[in-house]
């Protein structure tokens, strides 16, 4: 890549901030000042930052996923089944069994990449509709999975609840965990050969084959990667719960609002433009915005509510900047 | 490409490839209903009797309904998915509203499509003005919509659905020649399909709308008001919604969750029934026909005794299937076009 060529400062220059930091900055002091006039608790104190992060994880890694997905013009709906899958499959493997851990990750990881190679090769080869396709998927999965257990099943060794709760020195591992997909994330998109391809094919498909990039595969890559995150968020919300439940991943609705959060940072949903780091301040945003509800006590539907309205002012925000007309 | 065995055959045109074109012409959906109902026929005869099938053609009514709206937003190039959430106001909020006394049944039920005519304005003008992607849009409705409708309740269903108002999902006219009960659902399922077709078919605004969905920037330039369209098409859309509410509170009663997924149920209708995702192409009767075939299968699935978790896989499982065929077909007639 050319980038190799440039030096640091002309590098750091093509990184320009997103206008979505600068939202999350506005909600983040909104958020404050809010809790600080009418609100209970201080807003920045470290358990209170610590929190609104935790809170982020588990949506915030599965909807880096999401990215990949969007960012070749799919989406994956599938995804909150599969966490679903995950995390039941996980715990009834382990049995609590700290030596099973290994085998379960295994089978899990094992799961993901044959539901993203599914949807993959739907998408691609036999040109389903993304939204039909994992759509499909996911019901699908989820009754094969409803059909299999009904209730928590099994359970994680304490061990493994290290992945939820430990820490190393002040860091929780959550934080790190998310840290480090988001960095594996946004190494892959900017560094790759792949990561430019993903732009190109979701920029335009036609022209990126006809610059032989083999489009299909960078599709099925890319579904592969957001299945891998479902994965991961699975992992992380088991070793949460310390058992698995069917009900985990439709619960958090981490389908739609993974795509939600995606496009809330800036990513655009028919490809092509976008990157993690602005589904990260996405998630964030959602994160900051629960945070400070809760603590200036709103109602929970209320909070719903308002978090439907959000989406859709965040994203109109975008799209009134640019001069795209949209579906 | 059969030339030689064209020439050996004494009929050029054999049977069943003019069966097959035909089929071709209207839609597999209708071959794929055909076929479910004497399948669900086969295991239990008393299916087609009157009484049976208008039941069925009842059960089905609100997700044909909903389908036929999903078709106007789907054919301009849009999604609703705010429709399971309108679903679930409509009838929570009937049921809190009426309270159970039949005199407030009317304004209602007025109020509700009015509730109904706000949202489609609201996601048509978002979508349209502020160009937030229909998606995005209606997947917020369905977030706040949902919100709205358990803080209005308080999170549990209250009040009840006086018995005129719960008429239209549930009552029947009795003693009717050759069928016997005729569910007013039907009646109205009848009428609003036919509305439906003329709407869609035989309106300028339905020709409108394929030109939105097909090519906006055309559209725009032959003349075509492509906001006054697009909203059009989802205030449609919600309107669709709140008279599905309406019957299914009827014969449904009241819960929280009596509108989840069902935008998805619609969207999936819609395309069994052969229309373009993204726009451009659909077909009123293939949508309806698509919804009836939705819902004859969950009646199959049902029938051949399926643990329900099972049905769900199969309904997933048919899906694809219906759009990968799709899809196939479209590629093919391309082919043979030469494009």
């Amino acid at each position: 890549m050319s980038a190799a060529t440039q030096s640091l400062p002309q590098r750091l220059r093509r990184v320009r901030i997103p206008i979505i930091w600068w939202l999350l900055l506005v909600t983040f002091l909104t958020a404050w000042l809010l809790v600080t006039l009418y609100g209970r608790g201080d807003f920045v104190a470290p358990s209170n930052l610590n929190n609104i992060v935790e809170r982020a994880t588990a949506l915030g890694i599965v909807a880096v996923g999401q990215t990949f997905a969007i960012l070749v013009g799919s989406l994956d709906l599938s995804v909150a089944y599969l966490i679903s899958v995950t995390a039941v499959m996980a715990s009834y493997i382990m049995q609590g069994d700290p030596s099973r851990v290994p085998l379960a990750i295994a089978v899990v990881a094992g799961i993901g990449v044959v539901v993203g190679l599914v949807n993959g090769l739907l998408v691609t080869k036999l040109r389903i509709n993304p939204l039909i396709a994992t759509l499909g998927v996911g019901l699908i999965l989820r009754g094969l999975l409803n059909a299999s257990f009904q209730n928590f099943a099994g359970s994680v060794p304490r061990s493994f609840q290290y992945l939820a709760y430990g820490s190393i020195g002040p860091v929780p591992v959550p934080m790190l965990l998310f840290a480090v997909v988001v960095a594996i994330a946004a190494w892959i998109l900017m560094r790759t050969r792949f990561g430019a391809h993903v732009y190109a094919v979701g920029g335009d498909r036609a022209t990126a084959r006809l610059s032989g990039i083999r489009s299909d595969r960078i599709v099925i890559g890319a579904h592969v990667l957001t299945s891998l995150t479902a994965v991961i968020t699975g992992l992380y919300l088991v070793s949460r719960l310390s058992s698995g439940a069917p009900w985990i991943g439709p619960d958090g609705v981490y389908d739609l609002e993974s795509i939600a959060a995606v496009v809330v940072g800036g990513t655009v949903l028919a490809g092509g433009r976008g990157g993690v780091l602005g589904t990260v301040a996405g998630v964030l945003i959602f994160a900051t915005l629960d945070t400070m509800f809760n603590q200036l006590g709103v109602d929970s539907y209320l909070k719903q509510v308002l978090r439907g309205l959000i989406i859709i002012g965040a994203v109109a925000v975008y799209a009134y900047r640019s001069k795209e007309v949209v579906g | 490409m059969s030339d030689a065995r064209a020439s050996s055959a004494p009929n050029p045109t054999p049977v069943w490839r003019s069966v097959l074109n035909a089929i071709g012409k209207v839609g597999p959906v209708f071959l794929v209903l055909v076929i479910l109902i004497a399948w669900i026929t086969y295991l239990n005869p008393r299916f087609i009797e009157p009484t049976f099938f208008l039941n069925f053609l009842r059960r089905a009514a609100p997700l044909m309904i909903l389908a036929a709206g999903q078709l106007f937003v789907v054919v301009t190039g849009g999604f609703d998915l705010s429709q399971g959430s309108l679903v679930t106001l409509t009838v929570l909020a009937g049921a809190l509203l009426a309270f159970g006394d039949p005199g407030n049944t009317w304004w209602v039920i007025a109020l509700l499509y009015g509730i109904g005519f706000l949202v489609g304005l609201f996601n048509g003008s978002v979508t349209s003005f502020l160009r937030v992607p229909s998606f995005i849009t209606t997947l917020g409705m369905l977030l706040s919509l949902k919100g709205l409708a358990l803080l209005w309740t308080g999170g549990a269903p209250r009040g009840a659905l006086p018995d005129n108002f719960r008429a239209f999902g549930r009552a029947t006219i009795d003693g009717v020649p050759f069928v016997g009960r005729l569910p007013w659902a039907v009646i109205a399922l009848v009428v609003l399909s036919a509305f439906f077709i003329y709407l869609f078919h035989f309106t300028v605004l339905g020709k409108h709308a394929l030109a939105v969905g097909d090519n906006q920037h055309a559209a725009r330039l032959a003349g075509v008001r492509v906001s006054l369209v697009r909203i059009s098409a989802f205030v449609i859309s919600s309107l669709a919604a709140v008279t599905a509410g309406i019957m299914l509170g009827g014969f449904s009663g009241v819960s929280i969750n009596v509108g989840d997924g069902l935008e998805l149920e619609s969207i999936s209708a819609v395309v069994l029934g052969g229309a373009a995702l993204l726009g451009g192409r659909g077909n009123m009767p293939a949508a309806l026909a698509g919804a009836l075939t939705l819902q004859a299968l969950f009646t199959l699935l049902n029938f051949l005794g399926l643990p329900s978790p099972i049905r769900v896989t199969v309904q997933g499982a048919i899906i694809i299937g219906a759009v990968a065929y799709a899809a196939w077909r479209a590629v093919r007639a391309g082919q043979e076009r030469g494009a």
